[in-house]
């Protein structure tokens, strides 16, 4: 896929309108630059804005207290159309050409596996919020920093734990599983397969399709004639609709659903779906609006006041790029320096707190001791944590309602 | 077995819509000899003027093509005057190149209007159906193919009933003979873009009922449909609705009863079978233009 011309054309237009409008306090030393190669266009077009949106609240507020170690802060988005090759090519130019000071991480692992080969030979820090698969880490790359509660491939883990601890007479019996040959999505499914079967759950169906596929109805056939009392499915968002659609298409009801994507994209998966069609469904999220960690209700507030819409229509991906800003702004503190290598030191130890919790990295950029991965459920047209119980704001609903 | 019959049955419904696309692609590649990669972002430029009509006026999808489909035909045949017209040399190679600048300039377009969100066309018949021996056939399926009957029927009458039908088939065999006999080539040619891309907007329809869309998602539907018309034959309105049926008939079975990894590969070992034998395609006329 190439990067339509027009498309960059309008991104830069809007960030020089977006730079023209600001108003912020500069800080005392020389202002820098942050690169990110961000997707706003091609298959990733949605997560992309909702990245740039949290980048820019980040870097607006980070502005207003003064700068990032006095730093002002400019941020410079570069479209990859979403390809694997485009964000190569901008993450050279980010760092060759427009000599850009710190490199902020682009959408979904897929882009940031190469992506941060190239960041990693340039020396630079890569946080990066939407890169957690297997593969990011097992690169022995030590300038990489996964900024959500856990790895990829844990984000099944509390659904799993929590289906296994149903009582006897509700614990299901057999699950169907289908998922994108993606690098963040089947990594999970994969573990989560392991862990019921483990479990003693047997599996009816396991498929895998390629990320290309853009006719998703015989895949739902194949789950539905499988008729297994749990759907595992590792989606993005537009599968993650079209199932739920061939799914009360077929009349098929599971007793539980869960998708790793889309489902936690707020108002607009419900719009899509249908709010009424929502209920029971469920997603791993890492972060809501109602969670009571560092800083967040002051992002919840000032996201609305900047883009409009209500809490729950936020994006958990703009919530996970506002983390990244704020864990290089503490580790810029703990090093008291924006030098990279600083950086990459300083990231390696200590904890940092964001909008997703406290979390830490090990030597390879994994996140360690952090909360873990949720579980939320669409209950009364709106996303709830329902488990760990610790946290949960509902009961789980269990089986999950049918279709209306 | 059951499941082998319920995904060739939906290859057949989803291959109408696919056949709807594609018969535009095919008609302005007879009239033309011109290749219009931007075919794909005129069906979703479709989809989303439905979508502007149902989200404004929540219009129900298909309806909104009584108004998106004259306003498609309208902005096609400014397009061939503005766009195909002035290329008198080297036609082939140079449309592909003007048709993918038009196809980006669309999709930039898009993007400012409505933003790089997915979104999708909503309407009862999205999620209703009605059971067949079991097996539950959603309603948009149903329309979409009759919706494909209707405007390719439409076509076909145009085409083999009408005096402008004569010309237009004229101009397909032989450009410069239908001009020597008096066929205004220009004109034919213009309409012929212009309904084009009116079954464009038909088929965006019924594509963003289906499928949630945004403005990058015409990089994967040309290529679909360019591999249709290539199976087809180029040119050839019967070849493309039997190659839309082949395509996804072979890619839904496939699906189903080996993988999904392995539905485009099984067609494209078809499609190398088929121009072995015929390389013109299915229905294709190999064409001697210069002696």
């Amino acid at each position: 896929m190439r990067q339509p011309l027009s498309v960059t054309c309008l991104g830069l237009g809007l960030l020089l309108a977006a730079c023209g409008g600001s108003s912020t306090t500069p800080g005392s030393a020389a202002p820098i630059t942050i690169g990110v190669s961000v997707s706003l266009s091609g298959d990733f077009s949605g997560d992309g804005k909702a990245l740039e949106q949290g980048y820019d609240l980040w870097a607006q507020d980070i502005n207003k207290n003064g700068g990032l170690l006095g730093h002002k802060v400019t941020m410079k988005y570069v479209d990859d159309a979403s390809s694997t090759q485009q964000v190569v090519t901008n993450y050279q130019t980010l760092i060759t050409q427009d000599k850009v000071a710190l490199v902020f991480g682009p959408f979904s692992s897929l882009l940031t596996i190469p992506a941060s080969t190239v960041t990693d030979r340039y020396g630079y820090a890569f946080p990066e919020p939407a890169g957690g698969g297997p593969k990011v880490f097992t690169r022995g790359l030590h300038s990489i920093f996964f900024v959500q509660p856990a790895a990829v491939e844990d984000n099944l883990v509390s659904y799993t734990k929590w289906l296994l601890s149903l009582p006897s007479g509700q614990k299901p019996k057999s699950a169907a599983y289908a998922t994108q040959d993606d690098p963040f999505t089947q990594p999970q499914v994969d573990k989560a397969k392991a862990l019921l079967e483990a479990g003693g759950v047997t599996t009816a169906s396991y498929k895998v399709y390629p990320a290309e596929t853009t006719d998703f109805t015989p895949l739902a056939l194949q789950v539905v004639h499988a008729n297994a009392d749990v759907v595992v499915l590792g989606t993005q968002e537009p599968d993650a609709v079209a199932f739920v659609k061939a799914f009360q298409q077929q009349h098929y009801n599971p007793k539980s659903l869960i998708e790793t994507t889309g489902p936690d994209q707020g108002k607009d998966f419900a719009d899509k779906v249908g709010a009424g069609n929502t209920e029971g469904i469920m997603v791993p999220a890492g972060w809501t609006p109602d969670a009571k960690a560092y800083g967040n209700d002051k992002f919840v507030s000032e996201f609305v006041a900047k883009y409009g819409g209500a809490p729950g229509d936020i994006s958990a991906d703009a919530a996970e790029a506002y983390s990244v800003g704020q864990v290089v702004d503490q580790a810029s503190k703990k090093a008291n320096s924006i030098e990279n290598k600083a950086l990459i030191t300083a990231l390696h130890s200590g904890t940092y707190n964001t909008v997703q919790g406290p979390m830490s990295f090990d030597s390879s950029g994994k996140p360690q001791g952090g909360v873990g991965v949720y579980i939320e459920q669409w209950q009364g047209g709106a996303a709830k944590f329902v488990y760990p119980t610790s946290v949960a704001a509902a009961k789980p609903e269990y089986p999950k309602p049918n279709w209306p | 077995m059951t499941l082998v019959l319920e995904a060739a049955a939906l290859g057949i419904l989803t291959g109408g819509v696919y056949a709807l696309m594609a018969s535009g692609l095919t008609l302005i590649f007879g009239v033309m000899r011109i290749i219009n990669v931007g075919q794909g972002a005129l069906v979703i430029l479709g989809a989303y003027l439905s979508f502007a009509f149902f989200r404004s006026w929540h219009l129900d999808p298909l309806l909104t093509l009584v108004i998106t489909m004259p306003l498609m035909f309208g902005l096609g045949v400014i397009l061939q005057i503005v766009f195909i017209r002035p290329l008198k040399t080297d036609r082939e190679a140079l449309s592909v190149l003007v048709t993918y600048a038009l196809a980006l300039g669309i999709e930039g377009a898009l993007g400012y209007v409505f933003t790089t969100n997915y979104v999708q066309l909503r309407a009862w018949y999205e999620t209703a159906s009605f059971a067949v021996f079991g097996f539950h056939i959603t309603y948009v399926y149903v329309f979409g193919f009759l919706l494909c009957i209707a405007i390719l029927g439409a076509l076909f009458l145009v085409l083999y009933r009408t005096s402008f039908g004569g010309a237009l088939r004229a101009t397909m065999l032989n450009r410069t003979a239908a001009q020597l006999i008096g066929v205004d080539v220009d004109r034919v040619s213009a309409i012929a873009f212009g309904i084009g891309v009116a079954t464009a907007a038909a088929g965006g329809v019924v594509f963003g009922i289906t499928n949630a869309f945004n403005p990058g998602s015409h990089y994967d539907l040309i290529s679909r449909l360019l591999t249709i018309i290539v199976l087809g034959g180029l040119g050839s309105l019967r070849g493309a609705i039997i190659a839309a049926l082949i395509m996804l008939v072979t890619e839904d079975i496939t699906a189903v009863v080996i993988s999904p990894v392995w539905a485009t590969f099984v067609f494209f070992v078809i499609l190398v079978v088929v121009l072995i034998f015929r390389p013109q395609g299915l229905f294709g006329v190999r064409v001697r233009d210069r002696i």
